[in-house]
């Protein structure tokens, strides 16, 4: 019986559900196109405050904090990636081990621990082994907190794959590192690659960690935007939130995609 | 199972990069952040390494404005504790009120569709959390967008005072973590053998009664995962209680951010905070685990 499925009232509220997650972000979209000077009042559609964005008097300011962001998110998500590959063969085709348990524990920590307080025990540990706060230490912070994020996607695709494929190759004389590197590393990469994109927007997007280990006179993004708000919204503000919202899509979009398309092949 | 793809021998090297990392790098911290906490504060910030339990002594005791009182329970930090987990707790019910019938509305969809609509659910939370933060703060000020709306359509003749309010945090909890409550009700409602469904209806149960008493039951595992996932970084947060908040919804995030940042900065006493923060969000997550096993097992 079909109509137990479904109950009055539950499609208008999933409907205000998605306006109430999209409203907000729909009308920052909207107004980072007006071309009044004033957030309230809209001056017709203009392009204004994305030419500010990169010309303007902030310009500079927010243009070194974007590389920063791009090169911790590269650099980080890059390196969580390849210790989460490395993690999930060895939780996912290792079979039974001492401390696997544990293990499990240890890579799903930085999802447990609240924000804050990893911020906090962060910060006081580069303090007390006297290393100062700077790039180093935010990528550092990134790359730690990254690793379960790329690992769970990338875990999840293994343990759909069967090994069989790889015990072919071995059966057929292929090394180790060749069946791993011809057939397993082939049959991993959308897990792989939506790992990467995850821990990249992750890295992208933390705000209360960076602020808390980036030391003085270093910004990101996020701490840069940040620190404007704290000042009062600016038109400006909201050209930037589009853009970093764009790429975030972009981002999630491309893995999903990768991921579907994967789930298609064995 | 023999080892077929020959991975057992290198399982420690192949883990060694994880253990040295997180173990390094998030593992020690806490337990430095433990010691830390138990040390005396050093002036702008820092500490003095003479052991000293002042930081939990401020915490929980007072002796007077100025210490010749005989010691009483000092309330002022326990009550922003309090607060904060009042303010999360009504957060979850909001998330578990508009969650709920959402991934209920998103599991019986036909398949193909499903995908598409999850999706919509969980971008917003891959958006920035500042940005959504701020996006909120713009639509619900005085002057924004909401309020001129509404008295534009004349439902109210001064702007409804929605930012600096508990309302404006909870919202902004709200908005952070609704992606966590449908994700584990989807997965548990799309499990959800409608058969049962069926023999409470052939026994002349109505459909809310059949969502009560056999539905609810069944799918109650997704719904704890849901509201601990949105309890707990509900808890810690900073962002939504310091931008949407004002003095009066003072939480834990900032009371610990304020050690670290401000000119009256207190190392030792922040990381105390840090500390009881923990071991209350441990302790939700032990109760969890306990209560998940036991019903494992029956």
């Amino acid at each position: 019986m079909k109509g137990l499925r479904h109950y009055p009232g539950f499609l208008p509220m999933t409907i205000g559900c998605l306006v109430l997650l999209y409203a907000p972000l729909i009308v920052v979209m909207v107004y980072s196109f007006n071309g009044s000077n004033s957030i309230t009042t809209w001056g017709g559609f203009s392009l204004h405050w994305y030419v500010d964005v990169f010309t303007g008097l902030e310009a500079a300011r927010f243009g070194a904090a974007a590389r920063n962001s791009l090169s911790i998110a590269f650099l980080a998500a890059s390196g969580a990636t390849l210790i989460a590959v490395a993690a999930a063969v060895a939780m996912v085709r290792g079979g039974q081990f001492r401390g696997k348990q544990a293990t499990f524990a240890l890579i799903n920590l930085p999802l447990m621990v609240p924000e804050i307080v990893i911020a906090v025990s962060t910060l006081i540990f580069f303090s007390a082994i006297g290393l100062s706060t700077g790039y180093l230490t935010i990528l550092l912070a990134h790359l730690t907190f990254c690793i379960p994020f790329a690992y769970l996607p990338i875990a999840a695709r293994l343990q759909g794959i069967e090994d069989t494929y790889e015990q072919a190759a071995r059966d057929l004389y292929a090394t180790r590192w060749q069946a791993f590197r011809l057939i397993l590393l082939p049959l991993m990469m959308p897990g792989i690659m939506s790992g990467y994109l995850l821990a990249f927007i992750i890295s992208l997007d933390d705000f209360i960690i960076t602020n808390f280990v980036k030391g003085a006179g270093m910004e990101t993004l996020p701490t840069a935007i940040f620190g404007s708000v704290k000042q009062g919204i600016k038109p400006n503000i909201m050209a930037i939130s589009t853009l970093m919202l764009l790429t975030s899509v972009l981002f999630v979009t491309l893995a999903y995609l990768i991921n579907r398309k994967g789930q298609k092949t064995p | 199972m023999a080892d077929r793809s020959g991975y057992r021998g290198l399982t420690a090297p192949l883990l060694l990069p994880t253990w040295v990392v997180i173990g390094l790098f998030m593992l020690v911290p806490v337990a430095v952040m433990a010691i830390y906490s138990v040390l005396t504060k050093e002036f702008r910030g820092g500490v003095i390494w003479d052991f000293s339990l002042a930081a939990y002594d401020q915490f929980f005791v007072t002796r007077g404005l100025f210490g010749d009182e005989a010691p009483q329970i000092e309330w002022t930090y326990i009550s922003i504790f309090w607060r904060s987990i009042w303010q999360a707790a009504l957060a979850t019910l909001l998330c578990l009120i508009v969650g709920f019938p959402t991934a209920w509305f998103i599991a019986t969809r036909p398949a193909q569709s499903r995908g598409v609509w999850l999706f919509l659910i969980t971008i917003p939370y891959w958006v920035n959390l500042l940005i959504r933060t701020v996006s909120l703060k713009f639509l619900i000020r005085d002057t924004g967008p909401l309020n001129e709306a509404l008295m534009g359509i004349g439902l109210t003749s001064g702007p409804l005072p929605l930012v600096n309010t508990n309302l404006a945090v909870q919202l902004g909890l709200f908005y952070s973590y609704l992606p966590f409550m449908v994700l584990p009700i989807y997965a548990a409602v799309e499990r959800y053998n409608f058969a049962y469904s069926e023999a409470a209806a052939d026994l002349y149960a109505g459909r809310w009664t059949i969502l009560r008493e056999i539905v609810l039951p069944i799918v109650r595992p997704g719904i704890i995962a849901g509201c601990l996932l949105v309890f707990v970084p509900s808890l810690g947060a900073f962002l939504a209680p310091d931008l949407l908040g004002g003095a009066k919804t003072f939480m834990i995030g900032s009371l610990i951010e304020e050690q670290f940042k401000g000119a009256q900065g207190n190392w030792p006493f922040g990381a105390a905070v840090a500390m009881i923060l923990m071991s209350l969000v441990l302790i939700v997550l032990i109760a969890y685990a306990r209560a998940a096993t036991k019903a494992e097992a029956r």
